[in-house]
This record gives C-alpha cells, structure tokens and sequence, in this order.
C-alpha cells in the first residue's frame, strides 16, 4: 500500500483546519470591535439628543454668554456630521463637543439659579453619565481594536489576514489609554 | 505591557483561589477519612465518611450557589431601586459595568445611615451591588464610582463565587469536626473500640487521636485560609477599581471618608461581614490589619493604591484629613 497520497491528503486536511481556526479567530475579533463601537454609538446618540435640551434649559438665564451655547450647538452639529467619517475623525469631533461642554458646565458654576434649577441638574446629572460611559466604552474598543490588530500582525495570523483581507482598524482617540493602567503585584503574599 | 500584566494578576489570583479551594476539599476529605476510619477501623468506613463529608460541602456549596445572593439581600434588609428612585447609583452603576465590561447588575439600597456596600451573585449574569443610604449620602460622584468600581470588581474577578464556595466548605469542615467532637463525646467511639480491641486496634487509635487533633485544628487552619485570601481580594479590588476608573483618588476619599464614619452597620452580621465594602462591625479603632480579619486596615488599602499611583505612601493618623469630615 502506497502511504504517500495518503499522509499528503492528512496534511492537507490539517493545514484547511488550521486556516479555518485562525480565520473563524479573526471573524470573531472583528466582530467584537464592531459590537464594541456600536455600544459607543448608541452612547453618542443620547449625547446629540441631550444636548438641544440643555442648551433650551440653560438660554433664559444665560443671556451674556451666548458664544458658549453657539459653539456647543456647533459643536454638536460638526460631532453628528462627523458620524459618517470613521472612528478616528468621529473621536476628533467627539472629543471638540466634550471640551465646549465643559465650558458650558464651567460657565453654569457662575449662575445660582441654573445651579438650583432641577432640569439643568438632571440634565448635568444624565451628560455627565453619558460622557463616562462614553470614555469607558472608547477603553473596551480601543482595546478590542488593539487586541485585532495584534492578532493580524503576528504570525501565523498575518499568512491569513492580508490574503482574506482582514485590514487594521482604526482607534476611537488619538492618545492611547493603555499606558494609563496601572501596573502591581498582586500575587498571594 | 502595563495591561496585559494586570490581567495575568487577575489570572495568577483565579489559579491561586482555585489551589486553596482545593486545598480545603483536600482537608475536609482528610477529616472525614480521618474521623470515619479513626471510628470503624476500616478503610471503607473512613472512605464513607468521606465521600459524606464531601457530599455535604457539595449540597451546601450547591444551596448558596443559586440561593446565596437572595438570602443575603434579604437579611440585609436591601431594596431593589431602578432609575426613578436613584438616577445617579443607577447611571454610576452603568458606567462601571460598561467599565468592566459585565452585565448591568440589579442594585439595591440598604436603608442604614453607616457609608457601606457589597457585591453578591454567583456570577456576572446574576450579580447584585447593594449600596447603603449612609453611602449615598456621605460620598461625591467620583468617589461612589471608586466604591462600585470596587464591588464590579468582586463581580468581574468572580470573587463572590469563589468565597461563598470557601465559606461553605470551610462551614462544612466546622460542622463535621462540631459533629465528630460531640460524638465521641457522648461515647460512641468508645463502645467501637472495646469491641475491636483484639485487633489492628494500635492503627485505628492513632488515626482516632489525628481525627481529634484534625477535628480542632482542621476549622482553624480553614478560617485562616478564608481569611488570608478574603483580605487579598479586597486589595485586587481595589486595585482593580482604580484600572476601571481611572483615577485613583475617588476611591482613596471614599476609603477615607468611610474609615473615618464612626457608625456601625445593624444589618451586618458576623456571617456577611466578608462581603462589604469595608468591614461593617468594626469601629475605626479596631479596623486593624491582623489574622482574623475579613479586611486589611483601611490605611493599608489607602497605601496599597498609592503604591499604584507612585505616591507617598499615608500615615493612619492622616486618613481622618483625607477623608475631609474630621
């Protein structure tokens, strides 16, 4: 009985599953950034949502500093266009509302009365949320994005990547959050 | 990579939690043959009484493992609040769970003016954060994240599982030897070992007298190891916590501000003390670090987190400064 065919048929079969496990790996990871920036998504919506409803709330009271409204209204308009423009551009336009909002808020501390004022504060109170929910879900991608383009990158899994067309993806922000974690023992002592 | 040792922290704690885990089935299993073989004088008797040893840690593990969380809610007297009764827990709870990367927990409220809180759940899917008044009250947005950063923590490292499995095998281990010592109390070994004097009756004396010196060590050796490993998950917590947020000092003050609140939690009991944020029971003066405490001394955790940051590390008198009540 001649074995060759038969041993050259095994490492055939073997070397179809190994491409197959690495390209399924790699499917999976790219699923997990696009669930991860959809969850960023939803988070920016209420964000754009919120926004017209605070800037009504706050107007009355804030006769003299109307610039600051007029640039969070701008703001706001440049982040919902940006929307379509990838995650590194949408990031820039995010990241210019965040710092108008500040101003605002900061501009707010000025005004007893919008401090009192319950709907101002419940809106203060649902932003402020929103925009950490918004950090926190930016870590989650950027370290899924991060995770991928590791995978594509090293072999074995660049032999697969670039024949299949598994490209890099893009960060959600231009400073890298990683180098922020801290680092301690926590070994059983 | 700054990140990817953290997470093999969190990995070497897991492995190590499941190694002590073990190590109690392996004490219990010992006990039990030691007690059943020191009794009957027979390798089946002490197998017997091992496997009824093992079973029962395993009913018991198994009661607390779907029903635990219910009854520590219940016996905390904690409610179940949704988005109209606490916006901001609910919206700090969100961010935290987005943070680490679990479900949205149920959050529950502690009608108790003591700043505390605690995390339960078998597991991420089924997990509850409770929160009470005394905390919602006394703590700033930043630090109530610090404090729910720590128990989503618990929820993420799967802490809560793997103590409540501890607590149960460690209460099977003190309701075994409770058991053997009064048996024998009442005299039943000693009717055994007359009736089998004339034979290997040298063997089974000296396996007896290890079941009674395993008997009273064995629960002590097991609260030891429940102990030890219960303060080190307060510290992964905590340093788990800052990773979550980001930012170290909300949780610092938070600590701060609870080590210096002079009241006592009347909800908590010696059987829950282990699941709060701090230990409920204890007075500041007596939160100390030694061997039979659930947590480390708060001033300790203050420092662990300030080992973190790379900060100068804080003396016990300063934590009252901190806090901002004095």
């Amino acid at each position: 009985m001649n074995w060759v065919p038969i041993i050259l048929i095994a490492i055939v079969v073997v070397i179809v599953l190994f491409v197959i496990g690495i390209y399924n790996g790699l499917v999976q990871r790219r699923l997990r950034i696009d669930e991860a920036f959809a969850q960023i998504e939803v988070q920016l919506k209420r964000r754009h949502d919120l926004i017209p409803n605070l800037v009504n709330a706050v107007k009355g009271y804030m006769q003299f500093e109307q610039q600051v409204l007029t640039d969070v209204t701008n703001a706001r308009a440049a982040a919902v266009a940006a929307g379509a423009q990838g995650p590194a551009a949408q990031a820039a336009a995010e990241n210019a509302l965040t710092q108008t909002l500040r101003s605002l808020f900061a501009v707010v501390e000025n005004y007893p009365d919008l401090k009192a004022n319950q709907n101002v504060l419940e809106l203060q109170e649902q932003l402020t949320t929103t925009e950490n929910q918004i950090s926190f879900s930016r870590q989650h991608y950027n370290a899924t994005v991060l995770d991928y383009n590791t995978a594509i990158a090293t072999v074995p899994n660049v032999f697969i990547a670039g024949p299949f067309g598994f490209s890099r993806r893009e960060f959600f922000d231009a400073e890298p959050e990683a180098a922020n974690v801290p680092s301690v023992d926590l070994s059983l002592r | 990579m700054a990140g990817s040792t953290f997470y093999d922290q969190i990995a070497a704690n897991r492995r190590n939690s499941v190694l002590l885990a073990l190590a109690v089935v392996a004490l219990l299993a010992a006990l039990g043959f030691a007690i059943g073989y020191g009794v009957s004088g027979e390798v089946a008797g002490g197998l017997g009484v091992t496997a009824i040893a093992v079973a029962l840690g395993t009913l018991m593990a198994a009661g607390s493992y779907f029903a635990g969380d219910q009854l520590v809610l219940a016996v905390s007297g904690a409610k179940p609040v949704d988005e109209t009764s606490a916006p901001q827990l609910m919206n700090v709870v969100r961010e935290m769970a987005i943070a680490a990367n679990v479900p949205m927990p149920k959050a529950y409220v502690i009608d108790d003016t003591a700043p505390n809180a605690f995390a339960t759940g078998r597991d991420p899917k089924h997990a509850s954060i409770a929160i009470t008044t005394g905390l919602l009250d006394k703590l700033d947005r930043e630090e109530l994240q610090g404090v729910i950063g720590h128990e989503l923590s618990h929820v993420r490292n799967f802490d809560i599982r793997f103590s409540l499995l501890v607590g149960v095998l460690v209460g099977s281990i003190a309701l075994l030897a409770d058991f053997f010592l009064r048996f024998t109390f009442w005299g039943g070994v000693g009717r055994r070992r007359d009736r089998d004097r004339d034979g290997g009756g040298g063997l089974q004396a000296i396996v007896l007298v290890l079941a009674f010196v395993l008997a009273i060590i064995a629960p002590i050796i097991a609260r030891f190891v429940q102990l030890a490993v219960s303060r080190q998950r307060e510290y992964l917590a905590d340093a788990s916590s800052v990773e979550l947020t980001r930012n170290p000092y909300g949780l610092e003050r938070a600590l701060a501000k609870i080590a210096t609140d002079q009241e006592v939690l009347e909800v908590a009991n010696r059987a829950t003390q282990h699941l709060y944020f701090t230990n409920p029971i204890k007075k500041f003066e007596e939160r100390s670090s030694n061997l039979m405490s659930t947590h480390p001394a708060i001033v300790d955790r203050i420092n662990r987190i300030r080992q973190l940051t790379g900060e100068q590390p804080l003396q016990a008198s300063e934590v009252a400064a901190l806090s901002g009540l004095e």
